[in-house]
């Protein structure tokens, strides 16, 4: 690590959002609130580059967390690198999926209308060279947020739950949960992201929301399992 | 081969049932999709990706590099050899590296180049994000779910030959205007090699497709606007929801329900923010 880069505070919102629990991914299952593997890739969307890498800080939940049911048709299979082989050297096969006929029904239990905001900041990694300075990277990355620009558009958990976005310089807005008797809960072991540098492990952290606001790095400190 | 797109893109289609079911929820008998919160329709992204699909197979079959890869229905198999044709590659080449395994399926399946793929072959989650993304449609007003119930004058099974006839069910919708929004990245575009040429096509889909996908479910189903905003760079030049905050949709009728396209009313302002092209494509 060379460095750690400025804090920025993004409020982001939408109509849905699907951040799924790992224990219930067949039927999808949210989360009750984004995951900070969620908030790191919607960052990323916006602005990365192998220099840098993404912490989140803090997670506000602004909006109260509800739920919604929705039942899709979709396809339970993945195209076969096998079979693509073949066709890509001119084998006869079938290269395609019937919907009609390769078809499962599955519901997925989604956020509604969330809003959050994410407090986070970027570490430098070893990949980065000398011309990477931590003020050239945030000066672009808060230039991508004012102007509303993004490497490819965010979305919170799947890409038909897009991600509207806003930096905030200013005060954070007040949640909903600030001051209520509800606003300080246990959310349970939440997962905090994937170890990569670790053979793809995923790791895991005790969330508590406190005022609707979840300190992710202090949560981390009280132990995260992997 | 036209060039691959440079410019980040945002639309908004809205489009319109009568009498018909534009999106049956399998969790409630097939009743037109609503948001049980606010008792708006919904069509979800996947019944509309479903539409481009088959209306792409439809005017472009046969033909090198837009195949479908999540046909739906009749399959004709012979369609895929010509795509294989299309890149001339040798028989007897090495074995494939996995990234020319995704490179063949993006160059020759429009719906992969377009919408992404899970594929098994890369290391990544094996995916390949396409440049198109879509959400859900909404109607701009509660919509109002209709059962109607139809007769048969003739039965399926010999055993209920005296009965004459049996029932059934339609669901519908009298009238819904619906808006759906999409987004399209000029870098994920880059990966998958999705081209002008397909952009063209993307847009003729979205105002065709519902042209071709007429039947007793459906009912009267037309795409009424279609409104694209162009960003002269690929990271774009302003926030979506200030784009998409542009086209306003109102309803005239307040004392009476909605019954057709007339009974709204839609602003599209023109000031754009620098940078942002407005084309209403229809």
């Amino acid at each position: 690590m060379i460095g750690i880069g400025f804090g920025i505070k993004l409020k982001v919102w939408g109509d849905y959002a699907c951040f799924t629990r790992p224990e219930m991914k067949v039927e999808r299952v949210s989360y009750d609130v984004i995951t900070p593997s969620a908030a790191r890739g919607l960052l990323e969307a916006i602005y990365w580059k192998p220099a840098i890498f993404w912490k989140i800080d803090k997670i506000h939940v602004l909006n109260p967390i509800k739920f919604d049911n929705i039942r899709r048709n979709e396809r339970p299979g993945k195209i076969s690198a096998r079979d693509v082989k073949t066709a890509l050297k001119g084998g006869d096969v079938a290269l395609y999926q019937d919907s009609t006929a390769d078809t499962v029904q599955r519901a997925s239990l989604v956020l509604r209308d969330v809003c959050y905001v994410i407090e986070a900041h970027f570490e430098m990694t070893d990949r980065a060279g000398p011309d990477d300075t931590i003020e050239k990277h945030y000066n672009i990355a808060l230039r991508r947020m004012r102007k509303g620009q993004c490497f490819h558009h965010p979305y919170f958990g799947c890409r038909e739950f897009p991600v509207q976005f806003e930096l905030i310089e200013g005060e954070v807005p007040v949640s909903y949960y600030c001051g209520k008797k509800d606003g300080e809960r246990d959310l349970g072991f939440m997962l905090y992201d994937i170890d990569f540098s670790d053979e793809m492990k995923a790791v895991f952290f005790r969330a508590c929301m406190v005022d609707g606001v979840i300190d992710v790095q202090k949560c981390l400190c009280y132990g995260g399992v992997s | 081969m036209s060039e691959i797109i440079k410019n980040r893109y945002e639309f908004v289609l809205l489009f319109d049932v009568e009498n018909g079911n534009p999106n049956g929820d399998p969790d409630m008998g097939n009743m037109p999709r609503v948001d049980p919160q606010t008792g708006h329709g919904i069509v979800t992204d996947v019944c509309l990706k479903r539409k481009i699909r088959d209306y792409v197979d439809l005017v472009k079959s046969g033909n090198a590099g837009y195949d479908i890869y999540v046909k739906s229905g009749a399959v004709l198999n012979d369609q895929h050899k010509k795509a294989y044709d299309y890149l001339g590659i040798n028989p007897d080449s090495k074995k494939p590296k996995e990234d020319e395994l995704t490179k063949f399926m993006c160059q020759n399946f429009f719906d992969i180049r377009t919408f992404g793929a899970v594929m098994t072959t890369e290391i990544n989650c094996g995916q390949v994000r396409g440049p198109v993304q879509f959400s859900f449609g909404r109607s701009i007003d509660p919509i109002f779910q209709q059962e109607v119930t139809v007769t048969r004058c003739a039965v399926t099974n010999e055993k209920d030959a005296e009965k004459g006839q049996t029932m059934g069910k339609k669901q519908i919708v009298p009238y819904g205007l619906y808006r759906a929004e999409g987004y399209i990245s000029a870098h994920l575009a880059k990966r998958t090699e999705f081209r002008e040429e397909d952009l063209e096509l993307l847009w003729d889909s979205l105002i065709n497709m519902f042209e071709h996908d007429h039947s007793a479910a459906r009912g009267k189903m037309s795409a009424r606007k279609l409104i694209v905003f162009k960003h002269n760079n690929e990271l774009g030049c302003c926030q979506s929801h200030v784009l998409f905050d542009k086209v306003k949709v109102e309803r005239l009728s307040h004392d009476l329900p909605s019954r057709s396209f007339d009974d709204y009313k839609v602003t599209i302002s023109g000031d754009m923010p620098n940078g942002v092209e407005l084309i209403e494509k229809l």
